[in-house]
């Protein structure tokens, strides 16, 4: 109970800790980029979106500041991040709604997979010390991990869509195709989600199967594990349900940490792919100097990164007794 | 002296190891060029003065841009910045997590909730999109301001392992002796706590130098840098912006993601090589036939 507490409370901190980032962030720039960015801007937009346009980014600075930031949370929390600059007259949280699905489907589907697939391989290797598995992977790995997410995608856009010319590259679907529910739409969808899907899981895969891996050596040489070996238990029992499964809850934990880096990645391949979501979008804010639209994005990946950890924090305590006895 | 040591534990280490010997070679040719570009260039990285989109030929080995500039050229050129951020990131990282980890571990207290939990923070705040939102607003960041935005996001998961290997340092009998026999606190942390902490040090700051590299790449190719400069992730942006993948010159891009992941792979090497030595389980080991796992 008391870990659960912990971990609500520091969920909270970590929200507020991001809201008043995205709060000061506009502010503490030299020559308030927002200002430019009204003046362009101006004519376009009726006065209450106006006025939200202020207070968001700090443009009258004679309004006392914790006015305005209260203000700020106040709208946040309500979900009010105001108009979108470069989808004018559409607000942003509309704007996002029709980004999300896509980001949910490509980066969630390939950031699961990406920790199954992974784990397995890297409890596997570390069962087989010694074997091809385990003396081939990491280096390997190291090496993947060592390129830029966004390259690789490149390379397999180069490779796939251009020289062989076996999958398409751009955007989410045909754009010729009105989006419907029939079997050939959601066939175009899925194969305009390969490359993308392949770039996400050849970077992301590598972490998993090392950290998995590395725990799971220090499992194997734990006495229960040789008990159970004594006991004449099948490998295979030993292996994932002994072994792997304690194994597993650091790299839960894991898991949570390098999400923050999985979305990053994913960014920029969405950004290599044309790939209608979250992070595509966010550049393209960043290129039209759309900063509500940019700022609101900023903070919805940040919260999904947070909830994420959340669960996977509940997850560890469900599964680990321990940390729910810890102090 | 003892410093003396530990640099010669570390030499007849990377001498032994595989990984550690390749990623060291690598990275010091890397820094031989980079010290030297006008050494290795053979024409002017920035002249748009050859035959637009040639392909390999002697004269220009990885062919030329659209611009009519010479790949290889700039690729050389290119090298500096990176291994500047690398080692400038890493190193502004390193000592930031140093201080902040140890320091949280060895004061423990209200300190340490205080410092742990700004660090926890630190950590689950998704770095890249920051960075893009900082750098969004100042339209275009110069090599220091870049420097400071990557060292702000990046020193949290280092000060999170120091402070935990130093936790487990702290109640350790040669500390307890040294502060019994009351030498200051500066004196123990600096001559007793960090130095058998060392390897882990060294690791953090080649994760954090790995980390600047990709992210400086990243910031530059989306167009967040300086496109003024001459980088491996400028290069990338031009190659992008001008459709080389398509236009047959796949060379344009292909060449910086290489140059990249080399020094990437180099810092990754070595940084694995020095989790070995922090942790002996890890190394590698010859394939013993068990009896147990085969049956």
């Amino acid at each position: 109970m008391r870990y659960l507490v912990r971990r609500i409370g520091f969920l909270l901190v970590a929200l507020w800790a991001a809201i008043t980032l995205n709060f000061f962030i506009p502010r503490l720039m030299p020559g308030n980029p927002a200002i430019a960015m009204m003046a362009k801007f101006k004519g376009h937009l009726n006065p209450a979106s106006l006025h939200a346009i202020e207070v968001a980014f700090g443009i009258h600075t004679h309004e006392n500041i914790f006015v305005a930031y209260v203000q700020y949370v106040g709208n946040t929390l309500q979900g009010n991040f105001g108009t979108s600059l470069s989808n004018f007259p559409n607000s942003v949280t509309s704007v996002i709604s029709k980004a999300l699905p896509w980001t949910l489907g490509l980066v969630g589907i390939t950031t699961i997979l990406g920790f199954l697939i992974g784990t397995a391989v890297g409890a596997i290797a570390a069962w087989r010390r010694g074997g091809v598995l385990d003396s081939v992977l990491p280096p390997v790995f190291i090496v993947v991990s060592a390129f830029p997410y966004f390259w690789i995608g490149l390379m397999a856009i180069w490779l796939f869509a251009i020289t062989l010319n076996w999958l398409p590259f751009l955007g989410g679907y045909t754009e010729t195709v009105t989006p419907s529910f029939t079997l050939s739409f959601i066939l175009d969808v899925l194969n305009h989600a390969v490359l993308p899907a392949f770039t996400i899981l050849i970077t992301s895969i590598g972490g998993w199967i090392l950290t998995m891996r590395n725990n799971m050596i220090t499992v194997v040489a734990e006495d229960y594990v040789k008990m159970a070996r004594a006991k004449g238990l099948r490998p295979r029992r030993i292996l994932w349900q002994y072994a792997g499964r304690n194994a597993l809850l650091p790299n839960l934990t894991g898991f949570a940490m390098s999400l923050g880096f999985v979305i990053s990645g994913a960014i920029l391949v969405e950004y290599v792919f044309n790939y209608p979501g979250v992070g595509f979008m966010l550049l393209q804010a960043v290129e039209n100097e759309d900063y509500p639209l940019m700022q609101a994005l900023f903070l919805l990946i940040t919260v999904a990164v947070l909830v994420a950890i959340f669960i996977s924090d509940i997850a560890t305590a469900i599964l680990d007794p321990r940390t729910r006895s810890q102090e | 002296m003892k410093f003396f040591d530990v640099a010669k534990g570390i030499w007849r280490f990377i001498r032994r190891d595989k990984k550690a010997m390749a990623g060291s070679f690598i990275l010091l040719g890397l820094l031989t060029i980079a010290a030297f570009p006008n050494f290795f260039t053979p024409h002017d990285p920035a002249a748009e003065v050859y035959m637009p989109g040639a392909g390999l030929s002697w004269n220009h080995i990885l062919g030329t841009t659209s611009f009519g500039q010479d790949v290889f050229s700039q690729l050389i050129a290119g090298t500096r910045q990176s291994m500047m951020i690398a080692l400038v990131v890493g190193f502004l990282c390193t000592v930031l997590s140093v201080l902040v980890g140890i320091t949280a571990a060895y004061a423990g207290g209200w300190l340490d909730d205080l410092l742990s939990l700004m660090t926890d923070v630190v950590l689950v705040i998704p770095t890249f999109p920051l960075i893009i939102v900082i750098t969004a607003y100042l339209k275009s960041a110069s090599f220091w301001l870049m420097v400071f935005v990557l060292v702000v996001t990046g020193w949290s998961y280092g000060a999170r392992q120091l402070r935990v290997q130093a936790l487990s340092l702290r109640n350790r009998d040669y500390l307890l002796a040294a502060r019994a026999r009351g030498e200051s606190s500066i004196y123990v942390i600096f001559v007793e706590l960090i130095p058998p902490m060392t390897s882990l040090i060294v690791a953090n700051f080649l994760g954090a130098a790995l980390y600047a590299v990709l992210a400086e790449s990243s910031l530059q190719f989306i167009g967040l840098g300086d496109i003024s400069t001459q980088s491996w992730g400028t290069m990338l942006y031009w190659a992008q912006n001008n459709a080389a993948l398509n236009s047959g010159l796949p060379l344009w891009a292909l060449a910086p993601g290489i140059a990249i992941a080399l020094l990437g792979s180099a810092l990754a090497l070595l940084n694995y090589a020095f989790d070995e030595i922090a942790n002996p389980a890890l190394r590698p080991v010859r394939a013993k036939r068990l009896k147990v796992t085969s049956s």
